[in-house]
C-alpha cells in the first residue's frame, strides 16, 4: 500500500531523516515511535506530499508522490500534528468544505452523518470549532481526514493533548479503522503503540533502529540469552551459593554468573548470562540433578517496549546487530548523550537499591 | 478550486472584513460620487473613478492580508497542500474570491448610474470603460496582494507591506519624472499602473493598458504558486 525507498530530508546542514525504507501492506497498523525531534513528523510530511524529500521515492498505492501527487494525495487522510482547522467555522461547514476539497463523490449527508457518528461528533456539529476543547477539535481532524474513506490514514499524533478517556476512545477508533484502512501513526506513547499497533517503527536520529512487530523486536534484543534462576542447594544455607556459582561456571558456554539476593529462606537467585548460541537451560538441568538441587525458578530476562525503547533511543551499545535479518536493528551512538545517560541510569539504580533496602 | 473559493467567501463574511470593506468603499465613493459628480452638475462618473484610485491601493490590502499568511499561521495549509489539489487551484480559489468581493464593491457605481440616469443623460460606454478599467487594476492589486501575502505568517505585516507595495506601483509616475535617462525613464513611465488607469478615466479605452493589467495579476498569481512551491522543498 505504500512503499518508501531510501527516503532523505535535509534541512540545510541538517539531516532530519537520513535513507528510511520500509513497506507498509494494506490492513496494517503501522506504528512510528521515536523520541520528539527524532523525524517522525517529518517522515509523515514527505509521505503526504506536503514537503519534498531531499532524496528517495514513496509509492502511495503504486503511484509516486512527487510525480503524480494529486492522484498519490487522493489516496491518503492525514491529520497532521496541528489539526488544520479553520477556527471560525462551525464543523458542519468544516467538514463539508473539506467534502468539496477532496472532491468526494459519496452522498454528501449520508457519508459526514457516518464520519462524524464515527468520531461521536455528532452533538456539536453545529459549534463553531473556536469555541470547542481540544479533545473535540482532535475529533474533528480525524473527522477531516476520514472523509472521502481514503484507503490510507495517516495520523501524526493523534491523541496527543487528551484526556484518558478520549485517548482510550480514539485509541479503540483508529483500532477500528485498522480494519479496513492502512494506518499509519506516530507517537511518542509506548504503550499507545502497543496497544494500537501490529508493526512498529522506532526512528532514532531520522534512522529506522528497529522494524518489526514489539514481540520480534523484543525476541531480537532478548536473545542474549540471560536468564535469573532460583535454584535450590542441599545444605539450604548461605554456603549454596558458592558452590553453585562455581558450578554453573563450569557449564559450556556460560559467559557469566552471579548470585543475587536470597529470596526464600536459604535459597538465592542467580543472574546468568551464556553464549548467544548456546541454549543452557539442559545442561543446567542435568547439573541441578546430579547435585540434587532443585530449579524451582527460571526466568528469560524480557525486555518490555519500553525497555527497547529507551536502550535504542538513548544509545545502549550492548545492542547486537544482525545485519540482514528482521527485525534489523541500527543504533547509533552518540557519546556525548550517552554520557549524560548513564548518569541518570546510576542515579536511578541507586534509588532502586534504597528502595529494596527499605523494604 | 470551488471548495476554496467558496470557504474564502464565507470566511469574509464570518470575519467581517467584507463587512469593512464594503462599508469604506461605499461611503468613500458615495463621498465622491457626491461632491465630484452630483456636485459639480456633471453626468460623467470619472471623478470617483480617478478618486477611487488611492482608495482601492489602501482597501485591497485589507481583503488579501489574510489570505495567505493566515493559513501558513494556524498550519491550515497543511490541510490543503496534502489534499488532491494542485497550487493554482489554491491561489486562484482565493484569488477569485477577493476579486468577487471587489466587484460587489466596485459595481456600486451603477446605483450611482442610475441616480444619474435620472437627473440626466449618462454616456454608458465612458461608464463601463471606467468600470472595467477599475476592474482590471483591482484584479492586479489583489494579485499583488495575495502574493505578499503568501510570504508571511503576519497579518499586519502582509496589510502593511502590500500598501507599501501599491503605494511604490503609484509612485512610479513622479520616479519617471525626476530619472534624467530617457530610455529607463521610459520604461518605468509603461509600468505606472496609475497612468495606465488615469487613461480610461480620461475615456480612452487602451487595449494594451487591459493587457497590461491581465499581465500583471497572472504574473504574480504565478508568483505566490512558486512561493508556495518553493515551500515545500525548503
Amino acid at each position: 500500500m505504500i512503499e518508501v525507498k531510501n527516503l532523505s530530508k535535509k534541512y540545510g546542514d541538517k539531516q532530519a531523516v537520513k535513507n528510511i525504507s520500509f513497506k507498509v501492506e494494506q490492513g496494517e497498523i503501522l506504528g512510528f515511535l521515536g523520541p520528539n525531534g527524532a523525524g517522525k513528523s517529518t517522515t509523515m510530511n514527505m509521505l503526504t506530499g506536503y514537503i519534498s524529500s531531499t532524496s528517495g521515492q514513496v509509492l502511495v498505492n503504486g503511484v509516486d508522490i512527487f510525480e503524480d501527487p494529486k492522484k498519490a494525495k487522493s489516496f491518503i487522510g492525514y491529520l497532521p500534528e496541528i489539526p488544520p482547522l479553520y477556527i471560525d467555522m462551525t464543523i458542519d461547514a468544516y467538514l463539508s468544505f473539506v467534502y468539496d476539497l477532496k472532491k468526494c463523490k459519496l452522498p454528501r449527508k449520508a457519508h459526514l452523518k457516518d464520519v462524524c457518528d464515527l468520531c461521536k461528533i455528532t452533538d456539536v456539529r453545529h459549534r463553531i470549532i473556536k469555541n470547542l476543547s481540544k479533545g473535540y477539535r482532535q475529533r474533528v481532524g480525524l473527522a477531516q481526514a476520514l472523509i472521502n474513506n481514503p484507503p490510507v490514514l495517516i495520523l501524526d499524533e493523534p491523541t496527543v493533548g487528551l484526556d484518558p478517556n478520549q485517548i482510550i476512545e480514539i485509541r479503540t477508533l483508529i483500532k477500528k479503522l485498522g480494519k479496513r484502512h492502512t494506518v499509519i501513526l506516530s507517537s511518542h506513547i509506548l504503550p499507545e503503540i502497543q496497544a494500537v499497533c501490529d508493526r512498529i517503527i522506532i526512528i532514532n536520529k531520522g534512522e529506522v533502529a528497529a522494524d518489526g512487530t514489539a514481540d520480534e523486536i523484543a525476541r531480537q534484543l532478548t536473545n542474549e540469552h540471560k536468564m535469573t534462576l532460583r535454584i535450590e542447594g542441599t545444605t539450604k544455607t548461605a554456603a549454596d551459593k558458592d558452590e553453585i556459582v562455581k558450578a554453573i561456571k563450569s557449564l559450556k558456554g556460560i559467559k557469566y554468573v552471579r548470585a543475587d539476593m536470597e529470596r526464600e529462606r536459604g535459597i538465592y537467585d542467580y543472574d546468568v548470562e551464556a553464549d548467544e548460541n548456546t541454549d543452557i537451560r539442559r545442561a543446567l538441568n542435568e547439573l541441578c540433578r546430579q547435585k540434587g538441587w532443585n530449579i524451582l525458578m527460571l526466568q528469560l530476562s524480557d525486555l518490555t517496549l519500553e525497555d527497547i525503547f529507551l536502550k535504542i533511543t538513548m544509545g545502549d551499545n550492548d545492542i547486537k546487530l544482525e545485519p540482514n535479518e528482521r527485525p534489523r536493528i541500527n543504533i547509533k551512538f552518540d557519546e556525548e548523550d550517552s554520557e549524560e545517560d548513564v548518569e541518570e541510569n546510576a542515579e536511578e539504580e541507586d534509588n532502586d537499591d534504597n528502595n529494596g533496602g527499605n523494604d | 478550486m470551488g471548495a476554496i473559493y467558496r470557504r474564502e467567501m464565507n470566511a469574509f463574511f464570518i470575519s467581517g472584513v467584507a463587512y469593512v470593506f464594503l462599508f469604506v468603499f461605499y461611503l468613500l465613493s458615495g463621498y465622491f460620487f457626491y461632491a465630484g459628480v452630483i456636485g459639480s452638475g456633471r453626468t460623467d462618473m470619472s471623478p470617483v473613478f480617478s478618486n477611487m484610485f488611492i482608495i482601492i491601493l489602501f482597501l485591497i490590502p485589507i481583503l488579501t492580508m489574510r489570505l495567505l499568511s493566515e493559513e501558513k499561521k494556524n498550519k491550515t495549509d497543511q490541510g490543503l497542500l496534502t489534499a488532491p489539489v494542485g497550487l493554482w487551484d489554491i491561489v486562484l480559489g482565493k484569488y477569485f474570491a477577493a476579486l468577487t468581493l471587489f466587484i460587489i464593491a466596485e459595481s456600486v457605481v451603477f446605483i450611482y448610474a442610475g441616480i444619474l440616469a435620472y437627473l440626466g443623460d449618462v454616456v454608458l460606454s465612458t461608464l463601463l470603460g471606467n468600470y472595467f478599467a477599475m476592474l482590471f487594476l483591482g484584479g492586479a492589486f489583489i494579485a499583488v496582494g495575495i502574493f505578499i501575502s503568501s510570504l508571511t505568517e503576519n497579518q499586519m505585516a502582509s496589510a502593511v507591506a502590500s500598501m507599501l507595495a501599491l503605494f511604490v506601483l503609484y509612485l512610479f509616475d513622479s520616479f519617471a519624472a525626476n530619472i534624467s535617462n530617457e530610455n529607463i525613464s521610459k520604461v518605468i513611465t509603461s509600468l505606472s499602473f496609475y497612468s495606465r488607469y488615469i487613461e480610461f478615466t480620461q475615456g480612452i479605452f487602451s487595449l494594451p493598458s487591459v493587457v497590461f493589467f491581465l499581465s500583471a495579476a497572472f504574473l504574480f498569481n504565478f508568483f505566490t504558486v512558486r512561493v508556495l512551491d518553493k515551500r515545500r522543498w525548503g
